[in-house]
């Protein structure tokens, strides 16, 4: 029997499969273990791994899900999802419950049922020293940081519009308020106390009133009412008993505001549908992607070439260094090298995220590149050299006049393909805060609570991008490389 | 105008040249024969430098060539401007014009302008009997009419000296004559050429002297009419008998 029950918590985030048909709570008691869906990227003190124990998941958090687990009789055992897909992951039966920074908002009530709070937050703004912004009302015009998808956001797009810079980590927002790159950041107090407003950070203070009061809750599935009435006694018993209390006060995160009366849920914001001004955003989107994907497209192409004929024809130490740089750019995910060049070298160079995002694109690209012209320099048949050498053209005369236009013939194929890779690859640069057409997608898949009008519309943008590129490398091979035609078999 | 003393070329093991040593008159037409793989392509390709050479001296169109030069040595770019070099496989640039694969080294080597280049490929490509096809691309050209562009290409750079690598082996017979006639018609202006070639008849008819090489060396050295018909040596009789019966 011991076997059978490890076997099923083995099964990881398997929960309860058939989300339609509620009955969560029986299968929790049968199963003896409640699953929660969390993700260990929010932090410190939500839920994150224990220092010392890596392979063990700390927070107060965790805390919360242990004492709920325990009073109904079961173990808790947390799931590790990305924090913005929680809902649709509860949604489509991968764990039992969401409890992680959960806020309570209107919106999410008509998509799951909501528990009573286990804490209370504010909207803190974090502002530099020397900034003299007091409110949130006074940030029209100015760059505000926040994170993707959190009431903040909300109220950010309530005041302003669509101006937000969205983040998807803890640290980033504050990193770029002490940089200059934002004028202001809006995150739960919870957050701007422990990544903004800190020794680390001097030249940051956090503005002394709450923006807003909002709660954390634990996300319940539509289906499974009786879950969430047996989760609200659990934690009204923990409220009455003080454990509520012995944990928040462990983590340092108790305050008066816990006692003070719920606060009441903002309006949800209106679900949003497609018009003329989202195939607006939409387009400027594309045009964002074209951009990037154009500018570092043509950063990557001489690069390339550089790094080829220094492989092929460097000395020793040349080839060498062209060698590892391909190895090193080649051999590591752009999206590291987009974070290094964004954030980690910050310091020493400020980037603004749209040049980040070209140069990032453009290195790792180039080294791809670089491979693409070896391969076709080394295809060129050796009378062609001989010929050049032949009449009296010196070796930087070979390589311009005869040999590169030849490799770029050769290359054009590979180079075609590479160019509609990098098309779609430029999506990954949303994590430097630029917001490009993926991005836009999810973002207007959150506000019309849906993903297929967004992921058509954004597909066909794609394709209408795409396509036309490749009719035009098309054309340009018909025309330079009229002689090339295939082998007979 | 061309003196070879005692050059020597090893690939690995092998010598390929064993002490070659001859002298070549301005004006000279020499035919270089002998069986396959007796080093004919390779003193060719040691005279304008595409090859290095391990010993011996090489002095032509008034440049000294030694052992162990430099790919970038001025001298061997003057050298090449001295001396044009037609090959076997044609190797014309395909991505060029037959106009623009002969303006391409006047302009680029020796910077003329590309109205007197241009007018310059158009005057070589009559003299090759190609002047209606300066706008066509390799592709659209024959064997016979892509070497005779190479061959307009080579003189483009005015050189003292030609060479030709077996020019006519990749041909079909009937595209041959052209290019043999565009030969023929060099050495009756006075051009220096080695011609290394299996053509037998076109040899005796346009060279002064013929070259029997045979494992790297110069076995015979003569007028035709000696070495085709009367030769002294057991190496030349052998292969010129056994070039009657195939």
């Amino acid at each position: 029997m011991a076997l059978v029950i490890a076997a099923l918590a083995g099964c990881a985030g398997c929960g309860d499969r058939d989300p339609g048909r509620g009955g969560a709570l029986a299968a929790i008691h049968q199963r003896g273990e409640i699953t929660w869906g969390g993700d260990v990227q929010g932090g410190e003190p939500y839920v994150y791994e224990d220092p010392s124990r890596p392979d063990h998941v700390i927070g107060f958090e965790v805390d919360v899900m242990d004492a709920v687990a325990h009073r109904l009789g079961v173990r808790a055992r947390m799931v590790q999802y990305a924090w913005s897909n929680l809902v649709p992951s509860l949604e489509r039966g991968d764990f039992d419950v969401i409890a992680n920074g959960l806020e309570a908002t209107a919106e999410r009530r008509e998509r799951i049922l909501l528990s009573e709070p286990y804490f209370v937050y504010a909207e803190t703004l974090t502002v530099r020293t020397d900034s003299a912004v007091r409110s949130v009302f006074e940030l029209a015009g100015k760059r505000v940081g926040t994170l993707n998808q959190t009431y903040a956001h909300d109220i950010l797009r309530m005041l302003y519009g669509d101006a937000a810079k969205v983040y998807e980590g803890n640290e980033e927002p504050y990193r770029d308020l002490e940089l200059g790159r934002t004028d202001a950041v809006l995150l739960d107090n919870i957050i701007a106390d422990r990544y903004g407003c800190i020794a680390s950070h001097p030249t940051l203070k956090c503005v002394p009133y709450d923006v807003a009061r909002g709660t954390y809750v634990i996300g319940v599935r539509k289906a499974d009412p009786d879950l969430k009435q047996a989760i609200d006694g659990a934690l009204a018993a923990m409220r009455a008993d003080g454990e509520l209390e012995r944990i928040l006060r462990k983590a340092g995160l108790w305050d008066a505001r816990q006692l003070e009366a719920a606060p009441a849920e903002g309006q949800a914001l209106r679900s949003r549908t497609l018009d003329g001004e989202m195939v607006l955003q939409f387009v400027a989107a594309a045009w964002v992607t074209l951009k990037l994907t154009v500018l570092a497209f043509l950063l990557a192409i001489p690069l390339g070439v550089g790094l080829a004929v220094a492989r092929v024809y460097g000395s020793a130490p040349v080839r060498g260094a062209a060698r590892l740089y391909i190895e090193v750019f080649r051999g590591t995910p752009v999206l590291l090298q987009l974070f290094v060049l964004y954030y980690g070298v910050a310091s020493l160079v400020n980037l603004g995220p749209v040049e980040a995002a070209v140069l990032g694109l453009g290195l790792n690209y180039g080294a791809y590149e670089a491979e693409v012209y070896r391969g076709a320099l080394l295809a060129i048949p050796r009378g062609q050299s001989e010929a050049s050498r032949a009449l009296g053209l010196g070796p930087a005369q070979t390589l311009w006049h005869v040999l590169l236009p030849q490799a770029l013939r050769l290359a054009l194929p590979p180079m075609t393909n590479d160019f509609v890779s990098l098309l779609k690859d430029s999506s990954l640069v949303s994590v430097i805060t630029v917001i490009e057409l993926t991005k836009r997608m999810t973002i207007a898949a959150v506000d019309m609570r849906g993903w297929l009008i967004p992921g058509v519309l954004c597909a066909a943008l794609y394709l209408a991008l795409s396509v036309p590129l490749s009719e035009l490398a098309r054309r340009l091979e018909r025309r330079l490389a009229r002689d090339q035609r295939p082998l007979a078999l | 105008m061309i003196s070879v003393r005692s050059l020597c070329k090893r690939h690995g093991d092998r010598e390929v040249l064993v002490g070659v040593t001859a002298t070549v008159a301005r004006g000279e037409t020499i035919a270089i024969v002998g069986p396959s793989g007796g080093g004919k392509s390779t003193l060719l390709r040691c005279l304008n430098y595409l090859e290095r050479f391990d010993a011996g001296e090489v002095e032509i169109a008034g440049i000294a060539l030694g052992p162990g030069m430099a790919n970038g040595d001025p001298a061997l770019r003057r050298l090449r401007t001295r001396v044009g070099m037609v090959f076997q496989q044609f190797n014309l640039f395909p991505h060029l014009t037959a106009e623009a694969n002969i303006t391409l080294a006047p302009r680029v080597v020796k910077r003329l302008p590309a109205g007197a280049a241009a007018a310059r490929a158009r005057e070589l490509l009559a003299q090759v009997g190609l002047a209606d096809r300066a706008g066509a691309y390799p592709h659209e050209l024959s064997g016979g009419q892509q070497q005779r562009v190479a061959i307009a290409r080579a003189l483009a750079q005015d050189p003292d000296v030609m060479l030709f690598d077996e020019p006519t082996s990749a041909l079909d017979p009937e595209m041959r004559d052209d290019v043999m006639e565009v030969i023929r018609g060099l050495g009756r202006g006075g051009m220096t050429m080695l011609v290394v070639t299996h053509e037998m008849q076109f040899a005796q008819d346009i060279a002064s002297r013929v070259w029997v090489i045979d494992r790297g060396t110069i076995a015979e050295d003569g007028p035709p009419s000696r070495v085709v018909d009367a030769p002294q040596t057991a190496v030349a009789r052998e292969f010129f008998s056994r070039l009657r019966r195939s």
